[in-house]
């Protein structure tokens, strides 16, 4: 591995955003603007919004890096640049690499844009204060992000990629906690949330509202978030192949 | 002087039934210009992608300068222009190939040389500011081909390089390919188009995956007995004009 590549390829994907005014307001501009949808949703019942806008910080910025990072890396894949650097001297772990500090650079940019808002103009309190907030929501962007560059080596194109959302995310949206506490599911959803890594993000950003103190159950919960990040990661490099099957 | 590239027996299967190159043998000669000619889906495309190691071979046999087509040693020394333009659109010129550079291995300090040398030898250096997305159609080609000049690399391998450039950017192109041939580069260039096949030293001919001629342009004519490749292509296949 060669940390000058790496940081190249981090580079060049922040770059190449920079130059994408629509995904950068998607980024950073759209998660705010569905907060304050939110709270105006519920104006007649302040603390249903108080309980879920931390929540809905866990889940906006997996949910937009899964959806970036999967379409720009599919797009490494069919434009025919992954081909010309798999025939070059840099090592896969380079350009997965580069992927994953780019994106967690935008995904804490986003989580700090967005908890600004959240606890700022909207009036969110968190008893456990800005920085663990902060933490939990960079790594659901850092699972979202490994998630993407996961997905992206079974589409073959960038519609195929979006259909993933409801198939690969939304399933997880529904059992992680957010609309219904786990326990009062049924016994195989609330098996499968277990499993499901969005789950472990969502019960992090519970923690971090209800307790002042770091609690062992928050370092549980993003433990497993980096676990299941770090092991999409390392599927996701073996989806990439030097030589390819004929 | 030991072949650039030997090909034993190679059969390529894609999908559970097509065969895309049946029994290739080839030994194609170090320094030269060789031109893989054929129609569109004649397996020229697969054949360079076994070349570059882009493709796994499980049956036969491809070495490159006596390595493994694939090996890792072989990164510094090949490079591969894919079909696709195979550059970032979203970036300036400079961006990619300042990127490609760092890639290729590029020391820090000989970065932005290499890129003044490239950008001159496809013509483009007024360009370098540009965004990709901005130009038109073969000035990204010309990028492409830029990104492949980058390191000097020992073989290129160039998958149809001259499609959409007009006839004077083309006669550049091909000027510039037989000065890299006289410094020892060794360029595989595909093509569909057989008007370009008498700028090679060497042809491949090939077709439904078959090699159906491998001389020089020269010879290819006289063996025919034709006066275009076309026409010796259209004899070897069969077909009379």
């Amino acid at each position: 591995m060669s940390l000058r590549r790496t940081f190249s390829t981090a580079g060049r994907v922040l770059r190449q955003l920079s130059h994408d005014p629509r995904t950068l307001l998607m980024l950073f501009v759209v998660p705010p603007i569905l907060m304050t949808i939110l709270k105006y949703v519920f104006e007649g019942q302040p603390k249903v919004f108080e309980n879920m806008a931390p929540m809905y910080l866990g889940v906006f910025p997996m949910i937009m890096m899964f959806m970036v990072t999967s379409i720009v890396t599919l797009r490494e894949r069919s434009g025919g640049t992954l081909d010309r650097l798999m025939t070059m001297p840099i090592s896969k772990l380079d350009f997965i690499m580069g992927y994953a500090i780019a994106f967690s650079i935008l995904g804490f940019l986003q989580a700090l844009v967005a908890a600004t808002i959240m606890l700022g103009p909207l009036g969110v309190t968190v008893a456990g204060g800005v920085v663990p907030t902060i933490i939990a929501a960079v790594l659901a962007a850092f699972l979202g992000t490994a998630l993407g560059l996961f997905t992206s080596a079974f589409a073959r194109s960038e519609f195929q990629a979006v259909q993933f959302m409801p198939a690969f995310i939304f399933p997880q949206l529904l059992i992680c906690g957010i609309f219904i506490a786990r326990d009062q599911m049924s016994d195989i959803l609330n098996w499968l949330s277990n499993i499901m890594p969005l789950t472990y993000s969502v019960d992090a950003m519970k923690q971090v509202t209800l307790y002042s103190n770091w609690t062992n159950d928050l370092t549980w919960d993003l433990a497993t978030v980096a676990l299941f990040a770090i092991a999409a990661l390392i599927l996701g490099s073996i989806t990439i192949r030097r030589q390819e099957k004929s | 002087m030991e072949p650039a590239i030997k090909i034993n027996n190679l059969t390529v299967t894609l999908g559970k039934h097509f065969k895309a190159l049946k029994a290739v043998n080839l030994e194609l000669e170090t320094g030269k210009i060789i031109g893989i000619i054929g129609p569109s889906g004649a397996g020229k495309t697969t054949l360079i992608r076994g070349i570059v190691g882009r493709l796994l071979i499980t049956k036969g046999q491809i070495s490159v300068f006596n390595i493994p087509a694939g090996s890792s040693q072989l990164r510094q020394k090949i490079s591969y222009m894919t079909q696709e333009l195979s550059v970032y659109s979203d970036l300036t010129v400079k961006q990619n190939l300042r990127y490609f550079a760092i890639m290729a291995g590029i020391a820090r300090n000989n970065v932005n040389k290499t890129i003044e040398n490239v950008l001159r030898a496809v013509d483009m250096s007024q360009k370098a500011g540009s965004l990709i997305t901005n130009l038109s159609s073969g000035q990204k080609q010309r990028v492409s081909l830029a990104i492949a000049l980058i390191g000097s690399p020992k073989l290129m391998v160039l998958d149809e390089p001259t499609v959409g450039l007009d006839p004077v950017l083309r006669e550049k192109l091909w000027r510039l390919f037989a000065v890299l041939s006289n410094h020892g580069t060794t360029l595989v260039v595909t093509s569909h188009s057989m008007d370009e096949a008498k700028r090679c030293d060497d042809l491949v001919l090939i077709r439904e995956g078959r090699v159906i001629a491998h001389s020089s342009p020269e010879e290819l004519r006289k063996r025919t007995g034709t006066k275009t490749i076309e026409q010796s292509f259209l004899k070897l296949v069969g077909v009379k004009k």
